[in-house]
C-alpha cells in the first residue's frame, strides 16, 4: 500500500472529489497560484483552472460568506482557512448563516460547504496562531465537525465531508501535514459518527482526536511496560459523536482519561467527560480525568508552550491516577 | 405633485406596481395591528414608506433566473417577489403553515422557488452570501443577476466592503442596493458616516454608484432595469443608493422620537403610493373609484391572510429537532 503524507492524502481527496463532481470548488487565500499556504492544493489550479480553484483577498468573512452563498444555489465549495485562527474573522458567517440557514428557512436551504484548515498549536507561533478552536464549532447546532489523526483518515473523511449536504468544519493540523501513513489506491470513505479504536486494551480508556492521538499511542507503549493496558479511541468525528463506542469501552475498562488540546472550560473534552460520567456512572472505578491545554494564551517560548499543552508525561500520570497507581 | 408622462408604460404594468405597493402597505398595517394584539412577537420591522424601493427593483428582474436577498426588513420584498400574504402572516404568527414552518419569524422569510433567499437577520452578513450566489451564476455561465438589498446601517460593515472588492475582481453579476431609509435604528446616517453621498462608497472598488429617488417607483424601476441590463451584458457589479424613508420606527418597539414630525410629514407628502396614484389619475389610467375597489380587495386579502394564519396549526413539538441537519 502506498505510504503518503497527510498533506498528499488531503490533496488526493480534493482532486478526486473535484473530478467526481464539477460543483466542487476550492476557494481561499493562496489556494491557487501559491498551491496553498501549506501546499495542500498542489497542482489543483493547473488541473481544474481558475474557475474552480479561486484565490481570494485576505477577507475571511467575505470569502467564507461567499462559499456559503454559492452552496445555497448548487455549488459544493471547499473554503480553506489558512489557519483556523483566522476563522474567528468569519465566525459570524459560520454561526449565523452556514449553521442556521436550513433551520430558519423551514428546510428550504441547505448549505453543502466544507470549511477546512489547520487547527491547534504548531510550534513557536505565539498566542494568536496557536489556538485549538474545535469547541466553538462543536457548540453550534447545524455544523458537523471532523478532525482526522492520520493520512488514511484524512483522505476518507475529507471525501465524506465534501459529499455531505451540511456545513462541515474539517480540522487539520499544521504539524500533521508531514506525517506519513498507508493510504490505499482504491476508493474509500469514512462516515460521520464512527470513532476508531486505535488500540484495544483492558485497563483504561484513553480518548482523543487529531494531533494528540500520537501522544496517546506513545503513552500507551510506556504504560504497557508498566503493566497498564490502555484502550485508545480516536473520535475522528466530533459532531456527530460516536457515544456508543466510548461507552462500550468505558464499561469494559471502568476508567477514562480524555485528552483535548483545547482549553478546558466548555470543551469537547469536558463534554465527553460529562457524557461518560452521566452514562457510565455505575461502571466507573475512578473519576473521569481531562488533560487539556492549560487555561492560558499560548506563550512563544518553547519550554513554556510545551508546558501549556498535553504531553505524554501528563497522560501517563493521569492514567496512573485513575488506576490508583500513584 | 409633479406630473409625468406614463405613455411608455402599459396600464397593466402600472396597475401591477400600484397593487403590489398597496398590498405591502396593507399587509404591514395588518401586521402592526396583529403585533398590537400579541399575535406576533419579537422583532417586527415594517416596510411602510419604502414600498417603491422593493417593488420597483423586483419588477425589473426575472425571478426564473435572477435572485433576491435582503436583510431583516423583509416583508415588503418577499411580497414584491410574489410570496403569498397568508404564508407570510402564518410565519409571523409562528405557525406551521408559515413559509419557514414557523421557525423563521419576521426576519426569516424564504422562498427558494421564487429565488428569494431571505430574510437575513444580521446587519450586512448576507452581503457576502449574495455575492456567493452571484459567483455560482458566473461560474455556471448563467444569465442571472443577483439583487442584494441592505440598509444604510449595513454599509459600514466590513462584509459590504469585502464583498464589493471580490465582486469586482471576479466580475460578478450582482447589483448591491442600499435602501437608505436614513436611520440605522435610531441613528441618523449622517452622524455615523464619513461621507453622506453613498454613491461613492463603491468607488474604491471601481464600482460606479447611482442615487435613486426611492419614493418614485418608476425612477427605481427604470434605474434598476438599466443596471440589471448592463450587468447582464458586461458581467460587472453595480451599486445603487435608493433614498427612501420608513414611516414607522425601526421595529415595533421603537417610537422613533429621534426625528421630527415635520420631517415625517414631508416624506408622507411624497408618499410612493400617492405619487404613482396621482400620476395615474392625471394620465387617465385609474379613477378614485377603481383605486378604492383595488384597496378594498387587498384589505380583504390581508384579512384572509390573518384568517389563514389563525387557522394554521402550531408546529409539532417534535419539529424542534427537524431541519437542523439535511
Amino acid at each position: 500500500m502506498p505510504v503518503i503524507t497527510v498533506r498528499e492524502a488531503l490533496r488526493q481527496a480534493l482532486e478526486e472529489e473535484m473530478d467526481r463532481d464539477e460543483n466542487v470548488i476550492l476557494i481561499g487565500e493562496e489556494v491557487a497560484e501559491y498551491n496553498g499556504a501549506y501546499k495542500v492544493s498542489v497542482n489543483l489550479l493547473d488541473k481544474f483552472g481558475p474557475d474552480r480553484v479561486i484565490d481570494t483577498p485576505i477577507s475571511e468573512e467575505g470569502f467564507t460568506g461567499i462559499g456559503i452563498g454559492a452552496a445555497l444555489v448548487g455549488l459544493r465549495p471547499v473554503v480553506e482557512w489558512m489557519t483556523v485562527n483566522f476563522s474567528l474573522q468569519a465566525m459570524d458567517q459560520v454561526y449565523n448563516n452556514a449553521a442556521k440557514m436550513l433551520y430558519m428557512s423551514g428546510g428550504q436551504l441547505n448549505v453543502p460547504v466544507v470549511f477546512r484548515g489547520p487547527n491547534g498549536p504548531a510550534e513557536y507561533l505565539g498566542s494568536q496562531h496557536s489556538q485549538a478552536l474545535q469547541s466553538i464549532f462543536c457548540h453550534c447546532p447545524g455544523l458537523k465537525v471532523m478532525a482526522p489523526s492520520s493520512a488514511y483518515d484524512a483522505k476518507g473523511m475529507l471525501k465524506t465531508a465534501i459529499r455531505d449536504d451540511n456545513p462541515v468544519v474539517f480540522l487539520e493540523s499544521e504539524l500533521m501535514y508531514g506525517w506519513k501513513g498507508e493510504v490505499p489506491e482504491t476508493e474509500y470513505v469514512i462516515p460521520f459518527g464512527e470513532a476508531n479504536i486505535k488500540r484495544s486494551g483492558a485497563d483504561v480508556t484513553l480518548i482523543s482526536f487529531s494531533k494528540p492521538l500520537k501522544l496517546l499511542m506513545d503513552a500507551s507503549v510506556e504504560l504497557d511496560k508498566e503493566g497498564i493496558d490502555t484502550e485508545v479511541i480516536d473520535l475522528r468525528s466530533l459532531k456527530p459523536l460516536d457515544e456508543i463506542t466510548i461507552y462500550n469501552s468505558v464499561k469494559k475498562t471502568n476508567r477514562c482519561v480524555i485528552v483535548d488540546e483545547a482549553w478546558p472550560f466548555a470543551s469537547v473534552g469536558s463534554h465527553v467527560a460529562y457524557l461518560v460520567s452521566r452514562n457510565c456512572f455505575d461502571y466507573l472505578d475512578a473519576p473521569v480525568l481531562l488533560i487539556s491545554s492549560e487555561d492560558v494564551p499560548m506563550p512563544y517560548n518553547h519550554r513554556l508552550e510545551l508546558a501549556a499543552q498535553p504531553s505524554v508525561k501528563k497522560i501517563i500520570d493521569a492514567v496512573k491516577q485513575v488506576s490508583y497507581r500513584i | 405633485m409633479e406630473t409625468k408622462d406614463l405613455s411608455r408604460y402599459s396600464k397593466e404594468f402600472l396597475h401591477g406596481l400600484l397593487e403590489k405597493m398597496l398590498l405591502i402597505r396593507r399587509f404591514e398595517e395588518k401586521a402592526a395591528q396583529m403585533y398590537g394584539l400579541q399575535k406576533i412577537g419579537g422583532f417586527c420591522h415594517l416596510y411602510i414608506g419604502q414600498e417603491a424601493s422593493g417593488v420597483g427593483s423586483v419588477s425589473a428582474v426575472d425571478l426564473s433566473r435572477d435572485y433576491v436577498l435582503t436583510a431583516y426588513r423583509d416583508h415588503g420584498i418577499a411580497l414584491a417577489c410574489g410570496m403569498k400574504p397568508g404564508f407570510l402572516m402564518a410565519e409571523l404568527f409562528g405557525k406551521v403553515n408559515g413559509c419557514s414552518k414557523g421557525k423563521g419569524g419576521s426576519m426569516h422569510f424564504f422562498d427558494t422557488s421564487l429565488h428569494f433567499l431571505g430574510g437575513n437577520g444580521i446587519v450586512g452578513a448576507h452581503i457576502p452570501v449574495a455575492t456567493g450566489v452571484a459567483l455560482k451564476v458566473r461560474l455556471k455561465r448563467e444569465s442571472g443577476v443577483v439583487l442584494c438589498f441592505f440598509g444604510d446601517g449595513a454599509i459600514h460593515q466590513g462584509s459590504f466592503h469585502e464583498s464589493l472588492n471580490m465582486a469586482q475582481i471576479w466580475k460578478l453579476p450582482i447589483l448591491y442596493i442600499c435602501e437608505n431609509n436614513q436611520y440605522g435604528m435610531g441613528t441618523d446616517f449622517r452622524r455615523v458616516s464619513a461621507v453622506t453621498d453613498f454613491t461613492i462608497m463603491g468607488s474604491s472598488y471601481g464600482i460606479e454608484g447611482k442615487q435613486v429617488n426611492g419614493m418614485d417607483v418608476l425612477d427605481v424601476y427604470e434605474t434598476v432595469s438599466d443596471e440589471v441590463n448592463r450587468i447582464r451584458k458586461n458581467n460587472s457589479p453595480g451599486f445603487l443608493e435608493i433614498r427612501t424613508y420608513r414611516y414607522k420606527g425601526h421595529s415595533m418597539s421603537d417610537p422613533a422620537r429621534y426625528r421630527t414630525r415635520e420631517e415625517l410629514n414631508a416624506y408622507r407628502e411624497q408618499d410612493p403610493l400617492l405619487l404613482l396614484k396621482t400620476r395615474m389619475i392625471n394620465n387617465n389610467q385609474i379613477t378614485e373609484e377603481q383605486f378604492e375597489a383595488i384597496d378594498h380587495r387587498l384589505k380583504k386579502l390581508c384579512d384572509d391572510a390573518v384568517k389563514f394564519a389563525e387557522k394554521s396549526e402550531e408546529p409539532a413539538l417534535k419539529s424542534l429537532y427537524e431541519d437542523v441537519y439535511a
